[in-house]
């Protein structure tokens, strides 16, 4: 499996958040932050929401099935590339958790309207570049890369 | 459609954001699956939905939806009250179902969001 980098070389802006594992009460912040920085930035509005939709998969993502982790935004001139990483059980089949409706989540995360098994595909379709990396019992990685 | 008809349609209340009833929607979305609502609903729309957790507030603010009604006679606790109040977004309840109230609102010519 490739490995995921993160080129900080040229970046403006660095943005970094924790997600915590199970706390779906904060859950959505994070992204809520992203949208609220870049908005200020003079994003397109279009690509925010981009943005904001894969975040938000993301940060839900994480706080359901890993035992917590972070979000890096990072703007550059000509893209904004997002980095998701987490500690936890992994994926064991990528392609298999990239088709929709393919869901692990318990009905507790379904009673919150998650787990429908649209996450992935979900921040796959926000981007112009998706990358993934999981490592089963270790980690999951996420990129995403939006071009300005 | 304006949301102030959108609240005399359903014989709705606006739990809140009254000062956002003029605000003008083009479109509706009806689910309680969140990630559908993220894949599929537009800007401009209203979300119809019989949740009332803190994630469904989240959904509409990365989406800039600026309308919900929550159906079944569903009212939301007070943080998720203030969250809205915080995302600007008027939050509307109604006693009918989700099919009686999208049925009535599509009726009265609000249209579904667009297919793919």
């Amino acid at each position: 499996m490739e490995s995921i980098s993160f080129n900080e070389e040229g970046s403006l802006m660095k943005l970094e958040y924790d997600v915590l594992k199970e706390d779906f009460s904060r859950a959505g912040e994070a992204s809520s932050k992203i949208k609220k920085v870049l908005m200020q930035l003079g994003i397109d509005s279009k690509i925010i929401r981009r943005i904001a939709i894969a975040t938000y998969e993301a940060e839900i993502n994480v706080a359901i099935h890993s035992e917590g982790g972070k979000i890096f935004v990072l703007v550059k001139d000509d893209k904004i590339e997002v980095l998701i990483e987490d500690v936890g059980p992994g994926i064991e089949n990528v392609n298999l958790a990239m088709t929709e409706g393919y869901s692990t989540a318990t009905q507790q995360v379904r009673e919150m309207g998650f787990g429908a098994g649209m996450g992935l595909p979900n921040m796959k379709r926000c981007s112009d570049e998706f990358y993934i990396a999981s490592k089963v019992g270790e980690y999951t990685k996420v990129k995403l890369v939006m071009n300005l | 459609m304006i949301v102030k008809e959108i609240v005399e349609l359903l014989d709705g209340e606006v739990l809140i954001g009254e000062s956002y009833l003029d605000l003008r929607v083009k479109a509706a979305f009806g689910s309680d699956l969140m990630s559908d609502v993220l894949a599929f609903a537009e800007t401009e729309a209203v979300l119809l939905t019989g949740l009332i957790n803190n994630q469904v507030i989240r959904t509409a603010e990365m989406l800039d939806l600026r309308a919900i009604v929550f159906v079944r006679g569903k009212i939301p606790g007070k943080e998720v009250i203030s969250l809205a109040e915080e995302n600007r977004i008027v939050l509307i309840s109604t006693d009918k179902t989700l099919y009686t109230t999208a049925g009535i609102l599509y009726a009265h010519g609000l249209r579904g969001i667009a297919d793919e």
